[in-house]
C-alpha cells in the first residue's frame, strides 16, 4: 500500500482516524447550493439577454448592458457563476488529484483563475455601465 | 491522479473453461473472476457451464455447486444463504449484490458475470479485503453513547415514533455493496467513510436514546469523511436490502447545516 515501512505496524483504525475531522465543509456545501439556486434565474435571464441581442449591433448591445438593471444582474451573474465554478472545480480536484503538489498547484490556479476572470468581467461591465 | 487503468499485474486474462457434463438439460455459463495470491499469475476469468436443472435458483447455489462438483479451488465467502449475514456480497451481472438473494433468472440474458466487490484489495478470487471498511465502521463508535446512567429497573426506553426513525437504518448488514459501488469511495477510500458507514453513523445520530449527537456530527463534519458524497445514488440503487444510504447522508448534512444556523 504505502512506501513507508512503518505502515505494516499501524492498526487499521490508526489509518482511518488519520488527522481527525476538519470540522468544516458545511460552509462550502451551503455556498455551492446558494450559488446554484441564484444561477437558475440569472442564467435564464442571461440567455434571454443574449437572445435579444442576437442581431443587434455593437452600439445597441453596449447600451443594453449599460442599463442599470442589466448591469446589476450581469454583475450578480458573473459573481455567482465564477464562485460556483470555483467551488465545483475545487471538489473535482479533491476527488481526483492525489499528488499533493499537483493538488495545491491546481487549487491555487483555480482560485486565481476564477478570481481574475471574474474581476475582468466586472471591470468590463463597470466600464460600460459607468461610461 | 486517480488511476483509471489497471496496473499490469492486475490485467484480467482469459481463463479455463469447464464444460457441463454430458446430458445437461439447461446449461448456463458463469464467467467468474479468479485470482490466487500464491501463484504469480494475473487474474483470469474462468468459464463454468452449470446445469440449472440440477441447481438451486440463486447465484450462490450455482457457486456452491461449482465448488462442490467442478472446481474446489473457487473461493468465496458465504454463510447464512438468506441475505442477513452479508458475507456473499459480490459484483454479479454488473451490480453489487448478495449472491444468496440474487436469482440466476434475474441476471441479464447471456453469461452470468461474477467479480469481487469493485475497487477493493482482493484476498483471493471473490473474497475482498474488508479490513479498512471494518476499521471505518469502528471509527464512528457504532454503539450507544450516553452520559445519563441507565434507569436502574428498566431498559432505556423510546417512543414508538422514535423507534420508527430507525427503520431503514437498522436493517443494514454491512455487506459493503453500497460503499464499493460508490465512485467517491473508489477515488478516496482512505478518507471518505462511504455510504455504508455513514448510514451506520446516522443510525446512531437518529437514535433518541443516544446522547452524543453533537460529537458524532463533529466527527463527521469534514470535506472528505462526509462531503465526498456527491449524491451519485449508486449506493441506494445497489443496496440488496433496499435501504437508502444517500438519504441518510442527506439527513446528516441537513443536521450539520441546521446547527450552523443555515
Amino acid at each position: 500500500m504505502s512506501a513507508n515501512s512503518g505502515e505494516a505496524f499501524r492498526t487499521p483504525l490508526k489509518n482511518v482516524r488519520g488527522l481527525g475531522s476538519a470540522q468544516s465543509g458545511v460552509r462550502h456545501w451551503w455556498l455551492q447550493r446558494i450559488t446554484a439556486v441564484a444561477l437558475v434565474p440569472l442564467s435564464l435571464w442571461f440567455l434571454w439577454l443574449l437572445m435579444s441581442l442576437m442581431h443587434a449591433d455593437f452600439v445597441t448591445a453596449r447600451a443594453a448592458i449599460g442599463q442599470p438593471v442589466h448591469a446589476v444582474l450581469l454583475v450578480a451573474f458573473v459573481v455567482s457563476l465564477f464562485w460556483h465554478g470555483a467551488l465545483g472545480l475545487q471538489v473535482v480536484i479533491e476527488d481526483y488529484v492525489h499528488v499533493r503538489w499537483q493538488e495545491i498547484a491546481l487549487q491555487v490556479a483555480v482560485r486565481f483563475g476564477a478570481f481574475l476572470t471574474a474581476v475582468a468581467c466586472l471591470f468590463a461591465i463597470a466600464r460600460i455601465a459607468l461610461h | 491522479m486517480a488511476e483509471f487503468t489497471l496496473p499490469k499485474n492486475s490485467k484480467v486474462r482469459k481463463g479455463k473453461k469447464f464444460p457441463a457434463k454430458a446430458g445437461a438439460k439447461n446449461v448456463r455459463t458463469f464467467r467468474i473472476y479468479r485470482w490466487n495470491p500464491d501463484d504469480a499469475e494475473n487474474p483470469r476469468v474462468d468459464e463454468y457451464e452449470v446445469d440449472l436443472a440440477a441447481c438451486g435458483p440463486m447465484v450462490l447455489d450455482a457457486l456452491i455447486k461449482i465448488k462442490n462438483e467442478v472446481d474446489s479451488t473457487l473461493t468465496f465467502r458465504r454463510s447464512c444463504r438468506e441475505g442477513i449475514c452479508g458475507s456473499c456480497a459480490m459484483n454479479i451481472d454488473g451490480g453489487n449484490t448478495l449472491a444468496c438473494t440474487k436469482a440466476i433468472e434475474d441476471c441479464a440474458a447471456g453469461d452470468v458475470k461474477i467479480y469481487p466487490l469493485p475497487h477493493m484489495p482482493v484476498v483471493k478470487d471473490l473474497v475482498p479485503d474488508l479490513t479498512h471498511f471494518y476499521a471505518q465502521h469502528a471509527s464512528i463508535k457504532p454503539w450507544i453513547r450516553t452520559q445519563s446512567a441507565p434507569p436502574p429497573d428498566s431498559e432505556r426506553l423510546q417512543s414508538v415514533e422514535d423507534r420508527k426513525k430507525l427503520d431503514g437504518l437498522y436493517e443494514c448488514i454491512l455487506c459493503a455493496c453500497c460503499s464499493t459501488a460508490c465512485p467517491s469511495y473508489w477515488w478516496n477510500p482512505d478518507k471518505y467513510l462511504g455510504p455504508a458507514i455513514l448510514l451506520q453513523a446516522y443510525r446512531w445520530i437518529a437514535d433518541s436514546r443516544d446522547e452524543d449527537t453533537g460529537a458524532r456530527l463533529d466527527e463527521l463534519e469534514d470535506p472528505f469523511k462526509l462531503y465526498r458524497c456527491h449524491t451519485i445514488m449508486n449506493c441506494t440503487n445497489t443496496c440488496p436490502k433496499g435501504l437508502n444510504p444517500a438519504k441518510a447522508i442527506g439527513e446528516i448534512k441537513q443536521l450539520i447545516a441546521e446547527r450552523k444556523g443555515v
